[in-house]
């Protein structure tokens, strides 16, 4: 404890993810990644893919693997909408890899402009998760 | 008058439909508290969701937004959400009635509305008539997942933005509690401006000043579609849970029914007993008196 925590909540559709008193939350900006720390100004920010890592109360790092959101920081209150997000030890592995798989498939196909589009949002979705997971 | 050998059959039969429908009931029960509890874990979202949008409309008008422009209305498109099975009472006969007639009274010849219809019910029904469907989804109540609502939604955004539809109205079932669904139609897109307000107008006006990254349009333009996202996302919640709640009410009344059947049947099967073992009796008594006064 060092007298520095804030509160960090991020909540998906499904359920919430995290809500506790954390030290350090860094979150995957449009613009760039970005550290909150105690007293940061009021911010409201896109996500975009990529890795949040957050150091809880006791100095424990946490990793969550998020496909986009909002972050809004204010009062030393931080409030993450996030689409997905999936700590670390819970990604699948195995399922993520399969959709690497089956995104570069589908971008090499080269068939509908729409199409590899998406593709190549889901594999960067899916790239990430590994990332995340540490099993890249 | 049923030979006890026929009742018999029959009662046997209604014993095991009782237990399947009893069975029908126990795990509608089981997966409508897990559909319960889902939309519990999707109001914090909602709630931030609502706060932001509240906070991001005070400082920008957002009916420039495309999302949010009404135009003349020609095509709309309308999106039933049935259920994938049946069994559940009037659920999705409701749901597809009303939606029929909502269509005719727009559009007696059909060609201006087009349907998107989510749950396989639905599908048959609007498939097999002369419906102009957009696009068909089938089976996602089995494992309800956020990406499939974002999938739908994606789908009805680029049509409206295309121009292809001009409105996107939606019409499913409304989870009030468990006995009771009530049959819903809310309009998408475009999005209707009070559903943007906020009720606090207190919190709305604790004005704070966000350093906005990348910029408070931008924002507003990533949130839109992503509230939009989140309404789909709540309509399948409710309708699933609906559906789930209406099975288990009709599974509980069809158990019930058939307690009364077997009930019925048992005092038959009784009465005709007693009534064969009554004239097995009669025939002895007789027999003897009649041996009795030839001897």
């Amino acid at each position: 404890m060092t007298g520095k925590e804030f509160d960090l909540e991020i909540v998906t559709p499904k359920r919430v993810v995290f809500n506790a008193q954390v030290n350090s939350f860094s979150a995957p900006g449009v613009m760039g990644g970005f550290q909150v720390l105690h007293s940061h100004a009021p911010l409201l920010s896109n996500l975009t893919i990529g890795e949040v890592k957050v150091i809880d109360a006791e100095g424990k790092e946490i990793h969550y693997a998020t496909s986009g959101g909002f972050v809004e920081v204010r009062n030393n209150k931080v409030v993450m909408l996030a689409d997905t997000a999936e700590r670390s030890d819970e990604i699948d592995v195995e399922r993520a890899k399969a959709s690497v798989t089956r995104a570069r498939e589908r971008i090499s196909a080269r068939q509908d402009g729409v199409d590899i589009e998406r593709a190549r949002v889901s594999l960067l979705r899916a790239l990430n998760r590994l990332k995340v997971s540490g099993s890249q | 008058m049923a030979t006890l050998r026929e009742i018999r059959r029959r009662i046997s039969g209604v014993k095991s439909i009782q237990k399947i429908t009893k069975a029908m009931k126990m795990v509608a029960a089981a997966r409508l508290r897990r559909a319960q509890e889902g939309i519990l874990s999707a109001r914090p979202y909602a709630r931030e969701m609502k706060r932001l949008i509240a906070h991001l409309v005070a400082e920008l008008d957002p009916l420039l937004h495309p999302l949010l422009q009404t135009r003349d209305v020609k095509n709309v498109l309308l999106v039933v959400v049935t259920a994938d099975r049946g069994l559940c009472g009037a659920f999705n006969t409701n749901v597809i009635k009303t939606a029929a007639n909502h269509i005719r009274q727009q559009n007696p010849e059909l060609q201006t509305v087009r349907v998107v219809t989510i749950g396989r019910k639905g599908s048959d029904y609007f498939g097999k008539r002369d419906y102009q469907i957009h696009s068909r989804h089938v089976g996602i109540f089995q494992t309800l997942d956020f990406g499939k609502a974002r999938g739908i939604m994606a789908d009805l955004m680029s049509g409206y933005l295309k121009g292809e539809f001009d409105r996107v109205e939606v019409i499913y079932n409304e989870f009030k509690n468990v006995l009771q669904q009530r049959i819903v139609i809310e309009q998408l897109l475009p999005i209707p401006p009070e559903e943007l307000k906020v009720e606090d107008t207190r919190k709305a006006r604790s004005h704070v000043d966000y350093i906005y990254e990348p910029s408070i349009k931008e924002i507003i333009d990533a949130l839109l579609p992503k509230h939009l996202n989140f309404q789909i996302w709540r309509i399948l919640l409710e309708s699933n849970a609906a559906a789930l709640g209406a099975q288990m009410s009709a599974m509980d009344n069809a158990t019930e029914n058939a307690k009364e059947l077997i009930t019925d049947l048992t005092l038959s099967y009784n009465k005709a007993r007693q009534a064969s073992i009554t004239k097995e009796l009669l025939e002895i008594v007789a027999g003897a008196e009649a041996l009795k006064e030839a001897g």
